[in-house]
């Protein structure tokens, strides 16, 4: 198959037909990447315009003997031809997809060799199970004895899907291929070996689970790489869930045991990291038993990373804690190192605890918490790294439910300040969209008392980005404490600013406006927003004025057709004649009405506000 | 360990500079911690009478009660903790290293062991976690290991051992297997560069005596490598195997053996592809260039790996790429530079019109070096027909005046060269962009017919494609 021939072709008996393959060929061969690329994207395109036939006979031959190319061109490729069956003449002839696939699942570079193993492991399920005999087998057996590592790794992640539906003859090769796998030479697929060992033992019939599996896992947890190792671990998690419970003190626990003392912190990390996910696999009996020292040691690792993963564990660890000793369990055992990673060494270990530990509330009740917890709480709450205490205060909802927020009110006021000064922008950015959820479980009074002027105060920070969450959490507390609290509280203060001298935060009431409008209502929107923005048309500065063009467009939906009409249009026909260009472009833009912020409202409204908007729009045109 | 972990913030408190050091510190100990889980209490060593005080036939017994001594691993993070017995310990090793420099006669059978077993104790641990994820070996500072102070002697003495005259390997052999070499391996991803000094010399002594080992630190190298560029990117100590290497592939015996080649194009050149090249280019280069002076049919599918390889968005790589080609083209074959001129010269070309004027200078520097210009010329019919395009449009478009200059340069030794071919060129310039233009007109044509053609089978037998 040549391009040029088969255009030529094409051209003399005027078979249209032949078009695609022949500007396929070509573009493959083009210098540019992109260009190859593009035709990889479009080759089902490509495909369906040669119908299933030539695209089996030609078009996939094709493929598979003269594709060497860039490994992002292999990526697209190894990913169409995973959606490819229908192409070439659905579920019969899905084999026909194999070799191409298998050949991408030999390659180097791991994204394409995985994305052709996906692809693969897709049309596996289109296989008949005779076609998965006769076809897909003998392909995983070929993958699994290649000379180079690719292959083996690549092979790992197909046994799976054909071991269901093939007999029991290829099922003991597979078992015995996968065996051979396990034990690699190269450290490289061993380790996507043990990836699979939890997928596989799924699969498996229970008696293989116990004979084979078992001693494959044994094996891999005590492999001499730790990057195998840990792999075990997560098998540990599916194997556990499979077996009968009397079954896991000799087949799992001394593998599990050994891990979780593993002289690789990766693999005590890996321990803590599955922590949850292990303590549902093995049950609540093994839980008490083993699990609590093991849960304890790695709370006291010498590592702070795996000190870290244990702490983000200890709610779900607690909270799945057989019900019946569950408090005394805590209390005597786990919390004991939880009041040590309180004052760790390390920031991390204390922000993961801190995510967690209000949950603890709830699992421990009333008057533990207030015992116990609270003065872990405050601590956290002062501590000197302000992840720690966003964390904290980011999670007060558990705690509120408990014991109500005011016990921590105290102690919480100064934290918040001090973030909300913090010299760092993102800190004071994450305090600010706390706020919606502090003002709500806080009440309106406390809020009013302590916490208003804060939100104030950002609007005037020096980070635009400050500014901008700080109207939207306006817009959040309006929504939440209603447009009365708005017009006596915020409202006034936000359109005093609009006399400020400096420029920026006259645009901030701009903002603020075009955030509140809606909460606040067409009456507050229209008596005293809507005179404040028309006589900020007249700043001195354009972008002051512009904004003005766009907050008109903005509010104009909540405003009635008679302030529209008498009070809108004249200012904004007055900007559209401006001498500066922005100001001229943005007042065009609201009265045409181009760039109406549908999208910005919620879908249910969006009929509502865009018939209104069409109203706006005659009635502006018309007059 | 917990109890001290309570104990210390009131300290770090002070400032933020205290408290990073403090966070450093703390993960060293932690490193070494897990060694010393056991041990709460103090360390006592009962010392011993000095290697020369005692009568010659005593020494023997005396050394190896001496590296049993050494085999204590203390805490150095806890800087308070068993002073004088760190003491003890490293004048101890101190006197080791002269013994063993020095002394005839002492390296019985039984002392192989104890060696052994002194060294592994010492020096085999899990590293620690790195201090930041996203640690960047070419800006942050390395955490430097904390018991060096032991470490560097037990490195040193080990290095006196291996290349004392007495050293028989023969008997060695037992201990320092595979596993030992495994676990040597492992430390190369120390993040002390001193450390991993020290082990480029021992391996390199280990694999220079040991011949049976010497197949299997080859391949647990590659898997090393093969683990850097496909999954993890992280592994301190590339530059330092690379070194290593540099010095074996030299050694190699003509005919390569087909496990050398593959090692070439499968482990070395992927390694161009990760983010930290600069940091062991260099050694990589070297090696490559080795194995090309070795076997120079190896020149073509070294060249097209680098070309395929080659970086798209990176500049700097892109410099260290065109910078180790030169070094392969200083010592190619007439006959090699013939198979791969013009798809190399394809890329030269393209790296001569990069915006970017460090690639366009690093590629027209090509034009000064002698070799390359003899090259060129011998072949100027084909590879000025793939150059002239882009230099034409640089001498007239580049926004860097020094390119322009160079560009001229070239443009002017191309016009010596060849000047009917030149001329023809540049009389054929304007003609050959517009076919270019109309090729991509057509091209475009072809896409839309193509997409009225799917369009047009798409509705004749509708429900082919699942949507």
């Amino acid at each position: 198959l040549r391009g040029g021939e088969v255009s030529k072709m094409a051209g003399a008996d005027g078979d249209d037909s032949l078009y695609p393959i022949a500007v396929l060929i070509d573009e493959l061969r083009n210098e540019d990447v992109q260009l190859r690329l593009n035709s990889i994207k479009k080759l089902s395109t490509i495909a369906l315009a040669l119908g299933v036939e030539r695209t089996r006979t030609e078009l996939l031959p094709f493929l598979t003997d003269t594709i060497y190319d860039e490994d992002e061109v292999l990526l697209a490729l190894a990913e169409q031809l995973g959606n490819f069956t229908m192409l070439v003449g659905g579920p019969e002839y899905v084999h026909c997809l194999l070799p191409p696939l298998e050949s991408l699942a030999t390659v180097e570079e791991t994204v394409v060799r995985d994305k052709a193993v996906e692809s693969l492991r897709k049309i596996s399920q289109e296989h008949s199970p005779v076609d998965l005999e006769v076809h897909f087998e003998p392909l995983v057996k070929r993958l699994a004895s290649g000379d180079w590592f690719t292959s083996r790794t690549s092979a790992c992640g197909l046994f799976s899907v054909c071991y269901p539906r093939v007999s029991s003859t290829v099922k003991a090769e597979i078992r015995q291929h996968f065996r051979t796998l396990c034990s690699d030479d190269t450290p490289m697929v061993r380790r996507a070996a043990a990836s699979k060992l939890g997928e596989f033992a799924k699969v498996l019939e229970l008696e293989y689970v116990k004979s084979d599996i078992i001693s494959l896992f044994t094996a891999l947890a005590s492999d001499e790489q730790d990057s195998v190792r840990l792999l075990a671990v997560e098998a540990c998690v599916s194997i556990a869930t499979l077996l009968p419970q009397e079954d896991l003190e000799t087949l799992v626990m001394p593998t599990l045991r050994q891990a979780a003392e593993d002289k690789s912190w990766r693999v005590r990390y890996m321990v803590a990291d599955k922590f949850s996910e292990l303590q549902k696999a093995v049950g609540p009996e093994i839980t008490k038993n083993d699990l609590v020292p093991a849960f304890q040691n790695l709370l006291k690792d010498c590592e702070a990373e795996v000190r870290a993963a244990a702490a983000n564990k200890v709610k779900e660890f607690c909270e799945n804690l057989p019900e019946d000793n569950r408090e005394q369990i805590i209390m005597t055992h786990i919390l004991p190192c939880v009041k040590e990673l309180v004052s760790d060494t390390n920031q991390h270990v204390k922000s993961a605890l801190a995510s967690v530990i209000m949950g603890l509330s709830t699992i421990l009740g009333k008057d533990n918490t207030i015992e116990h917890l609270l003065p872990l709480f405050l601590a956290q709450l002062k501590d000197e790294c302000p992840e720690v205490r966003l964390n904290i205060i980011s999670n007060l909802d558990c705690v509120n439910e408990v014991i109500g927020i005011r016990q921590l009110s105290q102690s919480l006021l100064p934290a918040i300040v001090e973030l909300a000064e913090d010299a760092k922008w993102r800190v004071r950015l994450a305090i600010i969209e706390y706020m919606p959820l502090l003002a709500g479980q806080l009440g309106v009074e406390f809020f009013d008392e302590k916490l208003n002027t804060l939100c104030m105060a950002w609007l005037i920070d020096h980070v635009y980005a400050i500014r901008e969450a700080a109207t939207c959490n306006l817009m959040k507390l309006v929504e939440k404490f209603g447009a009365e609290w708005a017009q006596n509280t915020i409202v006034p203060k936000v359109l005093g600013m609009a006399n400020d001298p400096n420029y920026l935060h006259r645009m901030t009431t701009l903002f603020c406006i075009n955030a509140l409008s809606k909460a606040c209502g067409q009456e507050i929107t229209t008596k005293q927003m809507l005179p404040v923005v028309l006589k900020m048309s007249n700043d001195q500065v354009a972008n002051v004025r512009f904004n003005v063009a766009k907050s008109l467009q903005k509010i104009g939906p909540i405003l009635d057709s008679n302030a529209l009409q008498t009070e809108v249009k004249p200012v904004l026909e007055k900007l559209a004649s401006d001498t500066d260009m922005d100001v001229k472009y943005f007042a065009q833009e609201a009265i045409s009405g181009k760039s109406f912020p549908i999208t910005e409202y919620p879908p249910e409204s969006r009929q509502h506000f865009y018939k209104i908007f069409i109203d706006v729009q005659d009635q502006l045109v018309n007059v | 360990m917990s109890s001290a972990a309570t104990t210390a913030p009131s300290v770090d408190k002070v400032d933020g500079f205290s408290r990073k050091s403090v966070r450093k510190a703390k993960q060293k100990r932690s490193q070494s911690s897990s060694q010393f889980r056991s041990q709460g209490k103090p360390i006592e060593l009962t010392p011993l009478p000095l290697l020369k005080d005692v009568p010659a036939s005593e020494q023997p017994e005396l050394f190896l009660k001496k590296l049993q001594q050494c085999c204590t691993v203390f805490d150095f993070m806890d800087t308070l903790s068993d002073l004088k017995m760190k003491e003890y310990k490293r004048s101890t090793l101190n006197e080791l290293v002269d013994y063993v420099t020095v002394s005839r006669g002492y390296l019985t059978e039984q002392a192989y062991p104890e060696v052994v077993k002194m060294v592994s104790h010492n020096i085999f641990r899990t590293l620690p976690p790195s201090d930041s994820n996203e640690f960047d070996p070419e800006e942050d500072e390395p955490t430097l290991e904390a018991s060096w102070p032991h470490l560097q002697l037990v490195y040193e003495f080990f290095i006196r051992f291996l290349e004392s005259q007495e050293f028989q390997p023969s008997i060695a052999k037992k201990y320092i297997d595979q596993k030992f070499v495994l676990q040597l391996l492992e430390l190369f991803d120390s993040e002390d560069p001193r450390e991993r000094d020290y082990l480029k010399t021992v391996l390199h002594r280990i694999y220079g005596k040991f011949l049976g080992l010497r197949a299997f630190i080859r391949k647990q190298i590659n898997n090393i490598f093969l683990r850097f560029v496909y999954e993890t990117e992280h592994f301190n100590g590339v530059a330092e195997l690379l070194e290593i290497l540099g010095s074996i592939i030299n050694g190699f015996a003509l005919p390569l053996k087909a496990e050398h080649k593959q090692f070439l194009v499968k482990v070395l050149i992927p390694l161009h592809t990760v983010r930290s090249l600069s940091l062991f280019h260099a050694q990589l280069a070297y090696c490559i260039v080795q194995f090309l002076e070795k076997d120079p049919t190896l020149t073509e599918p070294v060249i097209r790996g680098l070309l395929k390889f080659w970086p798209k968005t990176c500049s700097q790589k892109e410099v260290m790429f065109l910078g180790e080609l030169e070094e392969i083209l200083d010592v190619i074959e007439p006959t090699q530079f013939v198979k791969i001129q013009e798809p190399l010269f394809k890329q030269i070309s393209r790296c001569v019109s990069s915006p970017h004027f460090q690639v366009a200078e690093r590629a027209l520097y090509y034009w000064n070096n002698e070799y390359i210009m003899s090259l060129i010329e011998e072949n100027s019919s084909v590879i000025l027909p793939i150059m002239f395009a882009s230099l034409y449009r640089i001498s007239k478009e580049h926004w860097n005046p020094a390119i322009v200059a160079l560009v001229y340069n070239v443009l002017k030794a191309f016009m010596e060269m060849n000047s009917t071919l030149f001329d023809e060129l540049t009389a054929t310039y304007k003609s050959d962009r517009q076919r270019e233009k109309k090729k991509e007109k057509e091209r475009e044509e072809l896409w839309k017919k193509l997409e009225d053609l799917e369009l047009k089978r798409g509705l004749r037998s509708d429900g082919i494609i699942p949507t």
